[in-house]
């Protein structure tokens, strides 16, 4: 291959003037990690509460639950975060879409990557915990009632205990999705570790050298992850049960 | 909200959104799909094979693939096609390759990934018993993967299959990030053009609202229709 290698650049001191280049790497590895975490505490409280109502008697809170689901997992994410960024201070009162438009960088691309990572791993989120309560034999429901407790109580006390150390390892690949899914941050101007590669082979020409540092601290980032959810995975494991493992399938 | 909301500029534009835009995601999706299954079966065959170094290859590459971001994917392919091409041709410089080549090529190498691992799960559903009987009745490994294994596993995994579909469906949009002119692409021109950001990016999220529903909802009739109730 007619390529020109040249591994001292990352040493080399980039065009910002931050310092070098693996550490303009190293800080763009920071914003995924903020940025995923952000997102993934909203997912999780919002998908928790999405799933379990999806599982309750009531129709139309399950309907509504389930429309909820049904337009946030149809419309692909890098639209959504143009609807975020682009869309949504139009349709604000014009003096709050103004302020919105004027918030100063990182924080006007971080803002709107976090709600919209969100929102969109929420879904995900409610998919599987609503899998886990599911999951769950019937039993378990009709003794808490038979127990007198009331529907909120046998959520409390029966059933969310049980259901989610049983999403757990679905959970991680989810959480796995959303430092990748984070990435797509980069189109509207979050300079997150993907988007920072790219201008790092803007900046220097080395193309092939910025991806590849690139790929391997995702992939160092994925065992990292990997590894600690499955010491937690051990710690709330439920006894007696083969733990289930996370299926193949979406990004 | 709707009050200065020019629907004209989307009436103006459809053809080009259409015509170019849409017609190069569905292309694009339906080639990814037929080359992703196909090396993705291949993949999944390698996964399980006895032989512990394909084995090792095939799960590398999957679990590099599945732990990349898509948009970091897409740049490695953009950049990387045109050395892989100067190298096969034996040409010194890099040759030119168009979007759409280097976007399919990137979707079928990352889908692959994703579809080995329905593919394996689905050759795995298969009870061992039906390959020692294509064994004994004299078939070999391509016999009784091609007529008993695979038609079975296909079956069983339609209705998966097709939802990674759906996803490599919203996924190309991500060609957004090397311009490429798909559906997204294409609106996003518009917009900037015209500066009606507001009108063409809702008139986006609906299409593709509209297309990924009414698929999965098509998907999930499929499923109830072909499941095998045993």
């Amino acid at each position: 291959m007619n390529y020109n290698w040249n591994w001292g650049i990352f040493l080399a001191a980039e065009p910002g003037g931050t310092g070098t280049y693996l550490k303009y790497l190293v800080v763009g590895l920071g914003w995924t990690l903020v940025t995923a975490l952000a997102a993934w505490v909203i997912a999780l409280a919002i998908g928790s509460v999405v799933g379990t109502l999806r599982t309750t008697p009531m129709p139309w809170v399950v309907r509504l639950g389930n429309a909820y689901v049904e337009i946030f997992r149809n419309v692909p994410l890098i639209v959504q975060m143009f609807l975020w960024f682009f869309v949504m201070p139009e349709l604000l009162p014009k003096a709050l879409g103004d302020w919105v438009k004027q918030v100063p960088p990182p924080w006007g691309s971080y803002i709107p990557a976090v709600l919209c990572l969100g929102l969109y791993t929420s879904v995900r989120v409610a998919e599987q915990v609503k899998a886990g309560i599911n999951s769950l034999s019937r039993g378990q429901g009709m003794a808490g009632t038979a127990l007198g407790l009331t529907l909120g109580q046998t959520y409390r006390f029966v059933l969310l205990p049980m259901a989610f150390r049983i999403v757990l390892p679905p959970l991680t690949s989810e959480f796995m999705n959303v430092i990748k899914n984070s990435s797509v941050a980069l189109t509207i101007g979050l300079l997150e570790l993907t988007g920072r590669a790219r201008a790092m082979q803007e900046f220097s020409f080395k193309v092939f050298e910025a991806f590849a540092a690139a790929t391997v601290i995702y992939l160092l980032t994925n065992l990292v992850v990997v590894f600690a959810m499955r010491a937690l995975e051990r710690k709330v494991r439920v006894p007696g049960m083969i733990s289930a493992s996370s299926s193949a399938g979406a990004h | 909200m709707f009050s200065d909301y020019d629907f004209d500029v989307i009436q103006r534009s459809a053809g080009y959104l259409f015509r170019d835009g849409m017609t190069f995601t569905l292309t694009l999706t339906g080639l990814a799909m037929m080359g992703g299954i196909f090396f993705g079966t291949l993949l999944a065959m390698m996964r399980l094979s006895p032989f512990k170094a394909l084995a090792l290859l095939a799960g590398s590459y999957v679990n590099l693939m599945r732990s990349m971001p898509l948009v970091l994917v897409i740049f490695w392919f953009f950049f990387l096609v045109p050395y892989i091409g100067a190298w096969i041709i034996g040409a010194k410089d890099p040759v030119k390759v168009g979007s759409f080549m280097s976007c399919l090529i990137t979707f079928v190498m990352f889908e692959a990934a994703y579809y080995c691992e329905i593919m394996r799960a689905g050759i795995q559903s298969i009870p061992r018993g039906q390959v020692w009987a294509g064994y004994a009745l004299g078939l070999n490994y391509s016999q009784t993967m091609g007529r008993i294994v695979l038609p079975q596993a296909f079956r069983n995994m339609i209705p998966v299959l097709l939802t990674q579909t759906i996803i490599l469906f919203q996924d190309t949009s991500l060609v957004y990030v090397i311009s490429a002119t798909d559906f997204l692409g294409a609106a996003s021109k518009v917009a900037n053009r015209d500066y009606r950001l507001v009108e063409m990016y809702t008139f986006v999220a609906l299409v593709y609202f509209i297309m990924s529903y009414g698929l999965s909802t098509l998907v999930k009739n499929l499923q109830q229709r072909i499941a095998i109730h045993r």
